[in-house]
């Protein structure tokens, strides 16, 4: 059963088969499988919502649920009534199909909800207390409440690290079983209940109530019972809810007609009538869709607030980015090595090469990485050179090299190029004009330059630069690109000068950028955009995040962050991915054309059911209707039967459909509503047609029937 | 010349005529309603009755105004027909009955102009010109009025205020409908239409019998008739009488001012929210579904299989010889397609299907192009619902020039597209399953059914033609359809004027790729999709009972 393994399915750190459409990440919205099993399972959960109570909620399906009571008093009146019956069991049939579609969809969020319910084992806290400690169970726990918790003890609250550090297994929320640092302040400070602190020994301050922490409010969205309708769903059910009621007038008054015509119909007949014509197909299957729509972003490891941030996501016309770790990759690398005159570029790598492998930062991996790569340059350990001493990099320094004693000795440092200009000056050389130059050249294309100096035996002097820089992620052009297309603007946001933000953003793509952003600049362009009607999307962890995350109609606090980013956002990504917002966005306008789409097609085919079920009603007082007939049905009571069980089947058929979501490809609005119409506009004009004459077929093949 | 190359060139000569005009008038409208300056003559009026033209309106105030204005009108007018004999020039006429009183009164008040009277013998000269020909002009500019609160709704944004009616409804008449319809009418005069203030005229004719020819400011009301989709003849026989439509040309001429204003507003639309386009796209689908209504109803009436019909070259009865089976057609469905409901020929004896699109042209709430104001806001009501479902399908909440579909604008448009159909079928039924509707028949089977079903479509839809057989003149009919004329005109401009309220609070959204272009021709297919549907399929039973059954049988 794929649904036992629900939360952690999208990342599938444990190698078993994600239950989603395999995708990869930012690739885009797939959907989950739609498993025959599971209707089984749901069968006795669609049942219970036939108490009309529960029904009522979807006026479309309560006037079907109506009409099925209303049938079977009917036939119980006239047991003989072959006809009557059976209406009156493919009615029922109509109702639980919707029931099932519900259920189905539901079931899902409840198989999540029993895994993360494991989690939530009654742990015993550590309270810390004027005298020292004392035990107390999980749920007496207070809002600022102190506890300990050691290697091996589960957390029992949500809280920030006050004291401490220590390696922390979230993987029964975000299925990543790496563990994480937990640190008090800073931005790495929040724990979650019920993950297992796996080292070292943390005190943690209880930020919120038992029976509100992060698990409780993640089981009670995933179940759905936090779900309220979404103004897009209210909108449209207001909308099927007023069609209900013009078929049900258009119904109601034909009978005086029908009486006029000498035509008077059967109750059963009208009834038939009235549900093939309300959109039964959207009434049945809206619930399910937006239900599904959560489950996809569960999936995906997103927690969202609520329904109306997913279909907001939908909306987004602006997102933010944060540069680092979403747009480039976290750390610069060096891209190129640039020789002074005199000096040959292999050289400069080699002496490059030799001052970096004392450098365990980022960027100093990445020149012997890339010497390697461009000049075949084979890393050198540390025992091979006899003498040497190694200078490692140091914040104060800014610098990192080697000294070679002994004959054709040889000091290299490589740095910041005020530190190396001084290193060279200080030795007697000289960094000239030229290396100025090539400085100035690398800072103004958004680059860092990192000097390299030499002390041989023709003295000091700067051999070259490398060329550090940001690496765009690959494919986020293309990303962008696709947004564009979507009609939404990417705006990147770094703590880099304007000159190196302008550079990044070119190459990147993205449409525009805000560069030496504080807070307050993120928060200022936030409502700029809002006040032009433009609803902004963004994602952030710091606590200095959370006044813009909450400003921010979609704000997705990474799971990393802090409690106040995560309280502040509408969403939390379970993966800390930043890229994954696009995702959330695909995920939002999924949901919208799934709901477009099929009641698009659900309207549509009430056209072919007219073709059905006028003539068989009135062929008799008025023969010239039967050239209304076209699908030459074989007689007015299969007419009307395949309408009715083609109307039930058609929900059944599109449960999976509902569930999965309309595929959705980034195109421009005018290109994906001329292929949603043709596909579902137009289709849903012609299959009817098709699927009721095949019904019809068949049921001429029972004997005594047709 | 062939009847049917006459046709085509006289259509050709109409689409160019409008075409010429819809562009300077409407942009002559926009200006009007966007103006800041009073006019000496609107300046006295304002303060004749107290208003001030400068004061912003919110929807409820705007709504408030419009049925204030309205009842004043109904009671007037009521009370001029009832105290008739006692008013100068009363032409020696009766006190109009009650329920036809109520039922003219509502009649003209909601621009449908349903007569369920004999104008030549039941009205006075006094109360056609003060009473009728006057809420000619006023219905319009009422329906006017709205309609540009509904173009504010749109084009402007973070305020609910709408502009002021009392200004919008001066401006209409003196401004727009008092000038064109006064140049009609010489237009008119000269082709031959009577305008005097003489009674009976007696003449004795050529087999010795005597005849009683009414005379009467006839030019001067058909001008406006036409002009502001009200439709209320001043003869029974209306612009079949020639007195009211003498020939081809003038009969031309009608049919141009009935779909002056409603197609031109298309362009005073386009003009106010900032983009012609927008109004070309409306005008795209009005045009195309009036197009194929001429064509369809014309081959109808010359197809007609009937013997005498064929031998006279197609279905003339009920049509004037001088008009031919495409100048009635014509003119049938320019009128029905808006609310007007003036008629030059008989659509109770068209063929079925002619019949029948005249009868489906009112279903679709009268909004290709529609009655003046009403059209465009119809239009505009069914172009919210195509663009929130087109705009679901796009995955954007839908939005429609920059303003959002939401709960409350569905809710809106929702509640806008129940009344009529309510209203039509409910009343329909209500006089089936009552014997007066059977009474009122003059045809039996699926005729009768479509006589009484046109009646309460042509009275909810506000156009007021009728299948001319049908017995309007009872106590029931008179109550029941001057009920649904008032209901048919005034609850859908309640959810109308709310939504524009809702539409103008709004902060604009800008187009993005992401935006569905609704000036696009993809749209235009969308929207006369939605509104073929969504009406057809609520009124198919209906139709298949009566002119479908007669047709196919």
């Amino acid at each position: 059963m794929s649904t036992a393994t629900p939360v952690r399915t999208a990342k599938d750190g444990y190698g078993r088969p994600s239950q989603g459409v395999p995708h990869a990440p930012g690739g885009p919205a797939g959907g989950g499988l739609f498993d025959p099993g599971q209707l089984m399972k749901a069968l006795p959960e669609a049942l219970r919502k036939l108490d009309p109570r529960v029904m009522v909620k979807s006026p479309v399906m309560f006037v079907v649920e109506v009409g099925s009571v209303l049938t079977t008093v009917l036939a119980v009146a006239h047991p003989g009534d072959w006809f009557g019956w059976v209406i009156a069991v493919w009615l029922w049939l109509t109702v639980l199909f919707a029931n099932l579609a519900e259920a189905v969809a539901e079931g899902r969020g409840k198989a999540q909800a029993a895994t993360l319910r494991k989690a939530k084992t009654d742990s015993v806290a550590r309270r810390l207390t004027a005298e020292g400690e004392e035990a107390v169970p999980g749920a007496e726990l207070r809002v600022g409440d102190r506890v300990v918790c050691e290697a091996g003890d589960l957390v029992p609250g949500d809280g920030d690290v006050v004291e401490g550090v220590a390696s922390v297994d979230e993987s029964a929320i975000t299925g990543e079983s790496a563990p994480v640092i937990r640190e008090s302040g800073g931005d790495r400070s929040a724990v979650t209940g019920g993950t297992k602190v796996l080292s070292d020994r943390v005190v943690i301050r209880i930020t919120t109530k038992p029976g509100d922490t992060f698990i409780d409010r993640m089981i009670a969205l995933v179940e759905g019972a936090a779900r309220q309708k979404t103004p897009n769903e209210i909108a449209l059910n207001i909308l099927l809810a007023s069609l209900t009621i013009v078929f049900t007038l258009a119904v109601v008054t034909l009978q005086p007609f029908a009486v006029y015509a000498g035509a008077e119909q059967s109750l059963t007949v009208l009834t038939a009538l009235l549900v093939c014509l309300i959109p039964t197909t959207i009434g049945a299957l809206l619930s399910a869709i937006g239900i599904a729509g959560m489950d996809r972003l569960v999936q995906r490891n997103v927690l969202a607030t609520s329904g109306r941030a997913v279909e907001a996501a939908g909306d987004v016309s602006t997102l933010l980015l944060d540069k680092t770790g979403t747009i480039t990759l976290g750390d610069r690398q060096a891209a190129a090595f640039v020789p002074v005159s005199g000096a040959t570029e292999a050289a400069l790598a080699d002496a490059a090469q030799l001052s970096s492998l004392a450098d365990e930062t980022p960027e100093g991996r990445s020149v012997v990485v890339l010497a390697k790569e461009k000049y075949g340059l084979r890393e050198r350990h540390e025992g091979e050179l006899a003498h040497a001493e190694w200078v490692p990099f140091t914040a104060q320094t800014r610098m990192s090299g080697v000294d070679i004693e002994g004959p054709g000795g040889l000091k290299v440092r490589k740095g910041a190029a005020g530190s190396v200009c001084a290193w060279v000056k200080e030795r007697g050389g000289l960094a000239g004009d030229e290396v100025h130059g090539l400085t100035d050249g690398i800072s103004q294309s958004g680059g860092t330059p990192l000097l390299v100096g030499v002390e041989d035996a023709d003295g000091a002097r700067v051999l070259g630069v490398i060329h550090l820089k940001d690496v765009v992620k690959e494919g986020m052009s293309e990303r962008f690109d696709e947004l564009r297309r979507m009609g939404i603007k990417t705006v990147m946001i770094t703590g880099d000068n304007p000159l190196t933000a302008q550079a990044i953003a070119e190459e990147a793509g993205v449409d525009d950028f805000l560069a030496e952003a504080t807070p307050e600049d993120k928060m200022a362009l936030i409502k700029r955009e809002q006040a032009g009607g433009r609803l902004v999307a963004m994602t952030g962890d710091g606590t200095n995040d959370a006044p813009a995350l909450a400003q921010a109609d979609v704000g997705v606090a990474m799971n990393t962050g802090t409690s106040a980013a995560k309280e502040a956002g509408n969403m939390v990504d379970l993966d800390s991915d930043p890229t994954k917002l696009i995702e959330i966005v695909e995920i939002g306008k999924q949901l919208l054309i799934t709901r477009g789409a099929l009641t698009t097609f659900s309207i549509a085919n009430d056209v072919a059911k007219y073709f059905a079920i006028i003539p068989a009603m009135f062929a008799v007082a008025y023969p010239g209707l039967d050239a209304l007939n076209i699908m030459r049905l074989a007689s007015p009571e299969s007419a009307i039967l395949s309408a009715v069980v083609f109307n039930a089947l058609i929900i059944a058929a599109l449960v999976p459909l509902a569930l999965r979501g309309v595929r959705y490809r980034p195109l421009s609005a005018d290109r994906m509503l001329r292929r949603n119409l043709a596909v579902y506009g137009l289709g849903g004009l012609v299959a009817p047609f098709i699927g009721i004459k095949l019904i019809d077929v068949l049921i001429t093949l029972i004997p005594g029937v047709g | 010349m062939s009847p049917i190359l006459a046709d085509v060139l006289q259509l050709i000569a109409l689409i160019g005529a409008l075409a010429l005009v819809h562009r300077p008038l409407g942009d002559y409208m926009a200006a009007v309603y966007s103006s800041k300056r009073h006019l000496r003559v609107e300046k006295w009026i304002y303060r004749c009755v107290g208003a001030n033209p400068a004061a912003e309106m919110r929807w409820p105030a705007y709504l408030r105004a419009v049925l204030a204005f309205s009842a004043v009108g109904v009671l007037f007018l009521y009370a001029m027909q009832r105290l008739q004999d006692k008013l100068p020039m009363s032409l020696g006429f009766k006190p109009i009955d009650p329920d036809q009183a109520f039922n003219t009164a509502a009649s003209f008040v909601s621009n449908t102009n349903w007569q369920s009277y004999a104008g030549e013998s039941a009205m006075g000269h006094l109360t056609q010109m003060t009473g009728l020909a006057v809420q000619n002009f006023v219905s319009a500019a009422v329906g006017i009025a709205v309609a540009v609160a509904l173009v504010r709704g749109f084009a402007r944004s973070r305020t609910g205020e709408l502009g002021n009616f009392w200004s919008d409804l001066v401006r209409g008449v003196v401004r727009i409908l008092l000038p064109i319809a006064f140049v009609s009418a010489i237009l008119l005069v000269a082709a031959g239409a009577v305008q005097n203030f003489a009674g009976m005229h007696e003449v004795h004719t050529l087999s010795g019998s005597a005849q009683h020819l009414p005379g009467g400011p006839v030019a001067s009301q058909e001008a406006v008739k036409e002009l502001g989709t009200n439709g209320g003849g001043f003869f029974n026989a209306n612009s079949s009488h020639p007195y009211e439509n003498p020939n081809g040309f003038s009969n031309l001429l009608e049919i141009f001012l009935i779909l002056l204003i409603p197609f031109s507003l298309t362009r005073t639309f386009g003009k106010m929210v900032g983009s012609v386009r927008q109004g070309y796209a409306i005008l795209a689908a009005m045009g195309a579904i009036w197009l194929a209504a001429v064509v369809v109803v014309t081959v109808s009436e010359y197809a007609h299989p009937g013997t005498a019909a064929q031998l006279a070259g197609g279905a003339m009865e009920g049509k004037e010889q001088r008009f031919g089976e495409g100048s009635s057609s014509l003119f049938a469905v320019s009128t029905t397609m808006t609310s007007t409901g003036a008629v030059n020929s008989f659509h109770d004896s068209f063929t079925a299907f002619g019949g029948g699109v005249t009868l489906l042209g009112m279903m679709l709430g009268e909004i290709a192009p529609g009655g003046v104001g009403s059209g465009l806001y119809g239009m505009l009501v069914m172009a919210v619902v195509a663009v929130f479902l087109s705009g679901l399908m796009v995955g954007r909440t839908p939005e429609y020039l920059g303003k959002k579909i939401g709960t409350r604008q569905i809710k809106f448009a929702a509640c806008y597209i129940l009344v009529t159909p309510a209203l039509v079928l409910g009343g329909t039924a209500l006089a089936m399953a009552l014997p007066d509707g059977k009474e009122a028949m003059t045809n039996i089977g699926a005729h009768g059914f479509s006589e009484v079903l046109y009646a309460y479509t042509s009275g909810s839809n506000n156009n007021g033609s009728a299948f001319a057989g049908f017995g309007a003149d009872t106590p029931f009919f008179n109550t029941t359809i001057g009920l649904c004329m008032l209901l048919g005109r005034f609850l859908p401009m309640v959810f109308v004027l709310a939504l524009a309220g809702s539409l103008a609070e709004q902060t604009p959204v800008p187009a993005t790729a992401g935006t569905l272009r609704t000036e696009k021709p993809l749209f235009t297919g969308v929207l006369v999709g939605c509104v073929l549907i969504v009406t057809g399929l609520t009124f198919f039973p209906a139709l298949a009972l009566g002119p479908l059954a007669e047709g196919l049988s």
